[in-house]
């Protein structure tokens, strides 16, 4: 194509394109004082069947309540009790206590990939403790949370991971692509956002029988770009349907940072505003005022008020996956200087403050969690590991294609099953 | 001349009347949503105003609002709420306006509809049948005539159907329905009102006295993965679905041909039995069908035939497509395969 040249131009300005840059590169040293943060409890609540447009402040806020004296303040304190708060503390140091074993497993060799939710804990644990159990849970990959929160076993979880004869998902899903229909946890898709107009036709199904039900989905701030996410919020608004939208904004979609979802000019809380649906940007460090978010959400839902969407403010504090190197695009000196902390630190510090924790038991639950985990990596072990013959036999490939075994399918698995016996003769398994 | 469909699951007892292939959609659809409480239509225009086609008119009135009802312009958003949908337990019936308009939705429908049963080792499946006219001869243009039947027909875990008459539309579509895997049901636009013969230049004929046309009012079905033999034949095999196989048909009557015709009616599982049993008798093998050519299904249906049925072939397999261009509008005759294009192929094949 033909450059434009000072004689085909006429005085008009030279257009020039805008590439967003993240802040700081490797090495940078980070400085985020000039991070908009809000003091702790000063953010209104309006009452759940608000209008939208009552919550349009909030999108431009972040909702906050421990504050740096580890105590809860304000409107949205959710008023939990103690067995409550230990609970969700709890399970988010199994979750983290989980990601250190599954990613060392990864480095031995046991599987082919993991993805840890390190820091983004509470955006999953304590939003699910918001919700109902028969509620459905529409996941993104970064959801662990949600599964350890509904009290899935670590050890079915490990089984997925490592693919192995055990695993519930037959060894066909990529480690950590979860489903459990038991706990109302909709099957994880590698494609990005597709969860989020199925949640909307998940919400819609429910109000349309009258049921009581409603969906929560989970997506990070690099997807918000997908079609998907307008499609979803557009029939989320359009049929008033009792649906969650939980944007995680990690501020890092592999090496992309949020400026490349738009991050640059508006914040992903404030999409809700040109929906006209409730919109809500809460600080996702902060375990209490991700609850109190997301309780206010499904009751809003639940009173037919209509869909929210809340952007969970966090950090990735590691890397994108095992396959990923942030100390290539990052500076490392992010994850220290983030202003917000880590969740679990805030709520063992809140309840040590209210006299409800102490260092001590915090330490012997981490020991206790470990060991929990370890004992499942061994229960998984005995159903083996990726890629050690322990798989499924070989027929379950081709079965669940379709209902039933069309005559082409069949064909082709006589052949997998004719090249097995060529390539393992006298080995009696399928 | 065989004319009605040959294996009928569930016969119906009831009346019959002459519907067009419209009103058999309408009547399938009416049928489904009266029988079974979790059948849900949406899409655009299909409400209140019953479809650009008609085949929704009168079913928002008799089953309310929120059974059948109109939806944003997103096809993402029509299959991907279908997909939620049946993960709460309903069995939605999508109708995309046009074909063409479908490439929007094709994430949902094939990594999401066609994988869901898979990757959830059953946990959750997605019964939806996508319901889409498709096919040009309509002066359409580019973008409201193609066929892209061999999109989907390539993805393990989706099931293609192509109706090409009123009764098989009514049957065909109550067994997709009622399908637990999702469904791809394209409708031939050309042939709503009437069959086509070929001659774009004659007079539209409407389905009245056809037989094909005999609808019974009530539940019937017809399987999934069964040809339908036009007509039975002895010099050549002709394999053809929705508008090309009338126009198939007329072309071999007006040659007098002794071809037989199968009329697929399910591309995806495919009757492979009925082709092979039929390519081994005549020798001779003729697939038409309007879609582009290069990775047509045609591509498909040649290299079984020549697979399983080469010891019985006299001649090379003959394929006429449409052209390997848009759909032009001006042009739309030339584009079409018409007499003259399937004429030359059964020449070629019975000299050979």
């Amino acid at each position: 194509m033909a450059r434009a040249t000072d004689e085909t131009g006429s005085n008009r300005p030279r257009l020039a394109l805008h590439v967003p840059e993240p802040r700081y590169r490797p090495g940078d040293t980070v400085d985020f004082s000039d991070l908009d943060i809000p003091e702790p409890g000063r953010q209104p609540r309006p009452d759940e069947a608000c209008e939208a447009k009552e919550t349009f402040p909030l999108c431009n806020d972040l909702i906050r309540v421990l504050g740096d004296d580890h105590q809860a303040h304000g409107p949205w304190d959710p008023r939990l009790d103690a067995d409550t708060l230990r609970k969700m503390l709890r399970e988010m140091a199994l979750v983290r206590a989980f990601d250190n074993r599954m990613y060392r497993a990864q480095r031995q060799g046991k599987t082919s990939f993991y993805m840890k939710c390190t820091g983004e804990e509470a955006t999953s644990v304590c939003a699910t403790h918001a919700l109902d159990g028969d509620d459905m849970i529409f996941p993104s990959y970064r959801q662990q949370g949600c599964l350890i929160a509904r009290g899935y076993e670590p050890v079915e979880m490990i089984n997925q991971i490592y693919s192995n004869k055990a695993d519930k998902l037959k060894g066909r899903q990529l480690p950590i692509m979860y489903c459990s229909k038991r706990l109302n946890f909709f099957s994880i898709s590698g494609n990005l956002a597709t969860q989020l107009p199925q949640a909307t036709g998940f919400a819609m199904a429910s109000a349309s029988k009258g049921d009581s039900r409603i969906a929560a989905t989970w997506v990070g701030e690099g997807s918000t770009a997908e079609g998907d996410f307008h499609s979803a919020l557009t029939f989320a608004t359009v049929y008033q349907a009792p649906v969650i939208f939980n944007v995680i904004n990690n501020q890092w979609a592999i090496s992309s940072f949020s400026g490349f979802a738009g991050a640059e000019r508006a914040t992903f809380a404030a999409r809700a505003i040109g929906y006209g649906m409730a919109g809500l940007r809460v600080d996702g460090n902060d375990p209490l005022a991700v609850f109190a978010a997301e309780r206010w959400a499904a009751d809003r839902a639940r009173a037919n008020a209509g869909p929210t969407l809340i952007e969970h403010f966090t950090y990735r504090a590691e890397g994108h996956s095992t396959s990923d190197d942030p100390s290539a695009y990052r500076s490392a000196e992010e994850r220290e200087e983030w202003p917000l902390g880590d969740p679990v630190t805030r709520l063992k510090r809140h309840l040590i403050a209210l006299g409800e924790w102490s260092k001590e038991q915090h330490e012997v639950m981490d020991d206790e969690l470990d060991a929990q985990v370890r004992a499942a990596m061994k229960e998984a072990e005995k159903n083996g590991i990726l890629g050690h013959g322990l798989h499924h036999p070989f027929h379950t490939m081709f079965e669940d294609v379709f209902e039933e075994l069309p005559w082409h399918l069949r064909e082709q698995a006589e052949q997998a099953i004719r090249e097995r016996r060529i390539k393992f003769p006298g080995d009696p398994a399928e | 001349m065989n004319q009605m469909a040959s294996e009928v699951a569930t016969e119906s007892t009831g009346d019959v009347r002459e519907m067009n292939m419209i009103e058999a959609i309408n009547s399938a659809l009416d049928i489904m949503l009266e029988r079974d409480p979790d059948v849900i239509l949406l899409g655009e225009d299909i409400g209140y105003f019953g479809g650009v086609f008609r085949c929704t008119a009168g079913l928002q009135e008799k089953y309310g609002k929120t059974r059948v009802f109109d939806t944003p312009i997103s096809e993402c958003g029509i299959i991907g709420v279908a997909v939620g949908m049946g993960a709460y337990g309903l069995r939605p019936v999508p109708e995309i306006q046009f074909a063409d308009y479908i490439y929007p939705g094709l994430d949902q429908l094939v990594s999401e509809a066609a994988r869901l049963r898979y990757r959830s080792a059953a946990e959750f499946i997605a019964p939806m049948t996508v319901r889409s006219p498709f096919g040009g001869g309509i002066f359409g243009g580019q973008t409201h005539s193609q066929s892209p039947e061999s999109i989907f027909t390539h993805v393990s875990g989706l099931k293609t159907v192509v109706p090409s008459t009123p009764y098989d539309a009514k049957g065909l579509l109550i067994s997709c329905i009622e399908d637990n895997d999702p469904v791809i049901f394209f409708e031939p636009k050309r042939i709503y009102n009437g069959p086509f013969d070929g001659y774009y230049d004659k007079p539209a004929k409407s389905w009245k006295g056809f037989p094909q046309a005999q609808v019974p009012t009530d539940y019937y079905k017809i399987p999934l993965g069964k040809a339908r033999t036009v007509r039975e034949g002895e010099a050549l095999t002709i394999l053809a679905y929705g508008t090309m196989v009338h126009v198939v048909e007329s072309v071999a009557r007006e040659k007098g041909v002794d071809a037989e015709i199968l009329d697929l009616r399910t591309l995806v599982p495919l009757d492979i039995e009925a082709i092979e049993a039929s390519v081994e008798k005549t020798g001779k093998c003729l697939i038409v069908h309007e879609a582009t050519r290069t990775s047509g299904f045609g591509s498909e249906l040649s290299a079984l035939v020549q697979e399983r049925c080469f010891y019985h072939l006299e001649a090379p397999i003959e394929r006429v497509t449409g052209f390997d261009t848009p759909y032009p509008h001006s042009l739309e005759w030339a584009y079409f395969p018409g007499p003259v294009r399937i004429g030359e192929a059964i020449d070629k094949l019975l000299e050979a």
